[in-house]
């Protein structure tokens, strides 16, 4: 009697915990170390509300791009938008997420965050190594009064491919034609000097590590950190401090409806508060998906991100899309998923 | 002759055994086939898949020091300049120290001591390696980056030509650093071989040595070591295998800048840890293919490494007469 009334249990059991594991679904996705705590926080607090679970890993955008192409995942992430050429070659659908700052982090004793101002040619110069103290005199010349000490400066770059770099390099080409000519652009590059760190998570750590050190980081690393980042002078000639607002200036100059496939990167943006080194984070999802339920429920919860998750993002300072970006995503979801 | 009834039980046993044996051969066989055959079948994929490497950059992508994924110009120098130097100054740093510990434990500590001991040094090697590299990270660099490069530079960087090695910022991170934490990872191993092996020598050896007047140092170099030459080499290179493929640690100290630096104080790049930080988000078949062939380069270097122990031991027994 006991024995049976055991069995019984059990199978009443592993069979609720079967049907529960077919509603919560586990919806994957690789790709940008950028959005990585906004997506996180977002995936948790998805969880909560729907039971789903979203399993994402930040390998980077090359990564997230790679997956993708391969299908192995229901969505994936890059900062590096693909163009719309290459969208159609591989069958995938691009749109943004989520807009973000790369801040240019810094660890000079006696400097703290705001105190120190650099602009676009004196950053490229640094990254190139022509620039090889802090108190050199173009750095003196931008912010007068203040005390620079007789430091080296040791350049953290990133030593993975990253969209992060892409956006970096991006906007340092338009600043900077011997930029352009000598390193170029891309997830990856030939770096000039400067030792490299693994992920956003690596270049904080080197920074933080390194007296003297600079890197380029998403702006949510240097909060969460507590790193100082410079203030940069934008293509008006204001210098602005990367926050919610000027990165939302930055995004409100671009323009989205003229772009195919959302095939637009936002650095060195002309408005007069925006932030230059603004940079976007791009979902990739595949228009004939090998797991057709993963593929909308991915769907599902951005449409969710889109409408719950500004505040959390904006908590970690991250820049949720403008309303109307978000109307033209959803046309765009229903043109191109049947 | 006998009748063509049922084999007797003797027989029957007999038979089973025979087949038993061949069996067993049989199956040992394939296990001996399938390690020689999986090492081969990784060398030829690597070799495969870096053949566009290899066709576009020829022979010169051994020496060229260029790194450019927006061109697309690939040289393996860079990367196998960083993993043999920070393995010279592992096998520096390890060999003596792993002696110093062998001798320690055989000839000179209390015998109280000795068995515990060995186990600590045992348990150095279980610890994850990139539970080393974070250590190195965050632990012995900004320590070396404080108090010990600065002298460093200061007082050995301004030798004439040594201090060429020795000159540079005190970053902390760099092929000095990354050689420590080898070393630091390798010793576990090279001592505990030579620990073993030195318990081997017959005592009646190290007593006759004693008798006669040696001292401790004497006995360990002219007795002890050279009974246990091929084992202490084979240990040293199994020190250096490790070393040579080691992955995390070396790329959170070394630094991950693809220029090669006379100083020891500057980063560097070496080829496990190139693979390990760029395999995921090398796009581009050019961008792949070149990091595969940097895989088939360690595989060869490793290869070459092994090939001068066996050399160096076939040398020693030479010598001795065998």
């Amino acid at each position: 009697m006991l024995k049976s009334l055991k069995r019984s249990l059990a199978t009443i059991a592993l069979a609720a915990s079967l049907t529960t594991a077919v509603q919560a679904a586990d919806i994957t996705g690789a790709g940008a170390t950028f959005v990585f705590p906004t997506m996180s926080k977002w995936s948790a607090d998805y969880n909560k509300e729907t039971g789903h679970r979203i399993n994402y890993q930040s390998i980077g955008s090359g990564g997230g791009i790679a997956q993708m192409k391969a299908n192995t995942v229901d969505f994936g992430s890059t900062d590096a938008p693909l163009k719309p050429e290459e969208l159609a070659l591989s069958n995938l659908v691009q749109f943004p997420s989520v807009m973000g700052g790369i801040v240019p982090a810094f660890n000079v004793p006696g400097i703290t965050a705001n105190q120190l101002k650099l602009d676009g040619p004196t950053l490229a110069d640094i990254y190139l190594g022509k620039i090889t103290k802090w108190n050199d005199a173009a750095i003196v010349a931008l912010n007068p009064g203040l005390a620079l000490p007789d430091l080296r400066i040791t350049v953290v770059h990133r030593s993975d491919g990253s969209g992060t770099t892409f956006n970096f390099v991006n906007y340092l080409s338009k600043v900077s034609p011997e930029w352009k000519q000598k390193v170029g652009e891309g997830t990856a590059v030939r770096w000039p000097i400067g030792v490299g760190g693994k992920g956003n998570e690596g270049v904080t750590a080197y920074v933080k590590q390194i007296r003297g050190g600079i890197g380029y980081i998403e702006l949510s690393y240097a909060l969460t950190n507590k790193v100082a980042y410079a203030q940069m002078k934008n293509a008006a000639g204001n210098y602005v401090q990367a926050s919610n607002a000027s990165i939302q200036a930055a995004a409100a100059s671009a323009e989205w409806g003229k772009s195919r496939d959302f095939f637009l990167v936002v650095t060195d943006a002309p408005g007069a508060d925006a932030w230059p080194i603004a940079a976007t984070n791009f979902i990739l999802m595949s228009k004939k998906p090998k797991n057709a339920e993963g593929n909308r429920q991915a769907r599902e919860f951005f449409a969710w991100v889109y409408a719950n998750g500004d505040e959390s993002a904006t908590q970690l300072g991250y820049v949720p899309l403008p309303d109307a970006l978000v109307e033209q995503i959803k046309a765009y979801w229903a043109a191109n998923f049947k | 002759m006998q009748a063509t009834s049922a084999p007797s039980p003797a027989e029957r046993s007999h038979r089973l055994d025979a087949f038993a044996d061949w069996f067993f051969r049989n199956l040992v066989t394939i296990a001996g086939w399938f390690v020689l055959i999986a090492l081969g079948l990784a060398a030829l994929s690597m070799a495969w898949g870096g053949r566009e490497a290899f066709m576009a950059f020829g022979p010169g992508f051994l020496t060229s020091t260029a790194w450019n994924p927006v061109t697309e110009e690939y040289g393996a120098a860079v990367a196998i300049y960083g993993t043999v130097v920070s393995t010279i100054i592992a096998m520096i740093i390890a060999v003596p120290v792993s002696f110093g510990i062998a001798l320690f434990l055989t000839e000179v500590a209390p015998a109280w001591i000795r068995q515990p001991l060995g186990t600590a040094i045992e348990l150095l090697a279980g610890i994850p390696s990139i539970i080393y590299g974070m250590w190195g990270l965050f632990v012995l660099a900004p320590f070396l980056a404080d108090n010990v490069y600065p002298w460093v530079d200061a007082n050995l960087g301004q030798v004439p030509l040594v201090g060429l090695l020795f000159a540079g910022p005190p970053l902390g991170i760099g092929m000095l650093t990354a050689g420590i934490v080898l070393a630091i990872m390798v010793i576990p191993f090279i001592s505990s071989v030579m620990r073993d092996v030195f318990m081997t020598v017959p005592n009646r050896l190290k007593e006759s040595a004693y008798a006669l007047g040696s001292t401790t140092f004497e006995v360990v170099w002219d007795i002890v070591l050279p009974y246990t030459r091929s084992a202490v080499i084979g240990g040293i290179f199994l020190g250096m295998g490790r070393a040579l493929g080691e992955t995390m640690a070396v790329t959170f100290v070394l630094g991950n800048s693809h220029h090669i630096n006379a100083s020891l104080l500057m980063p560097g790049n070496s080829i496990a840890a190139s693979i390990a930080n760029e395999f995921a988000e090398a796009t581009t078949p050019m961008y792949q293919s070149a990091l595969l062939a940097l895989g088939f380069v360690l595989f060869i270097v490793t290869f070459v490494v092994l090939a001068i122990s066996k050399f160096m031991l076939m040398q020693l027994a030479k010598r001795e007469g065998n």
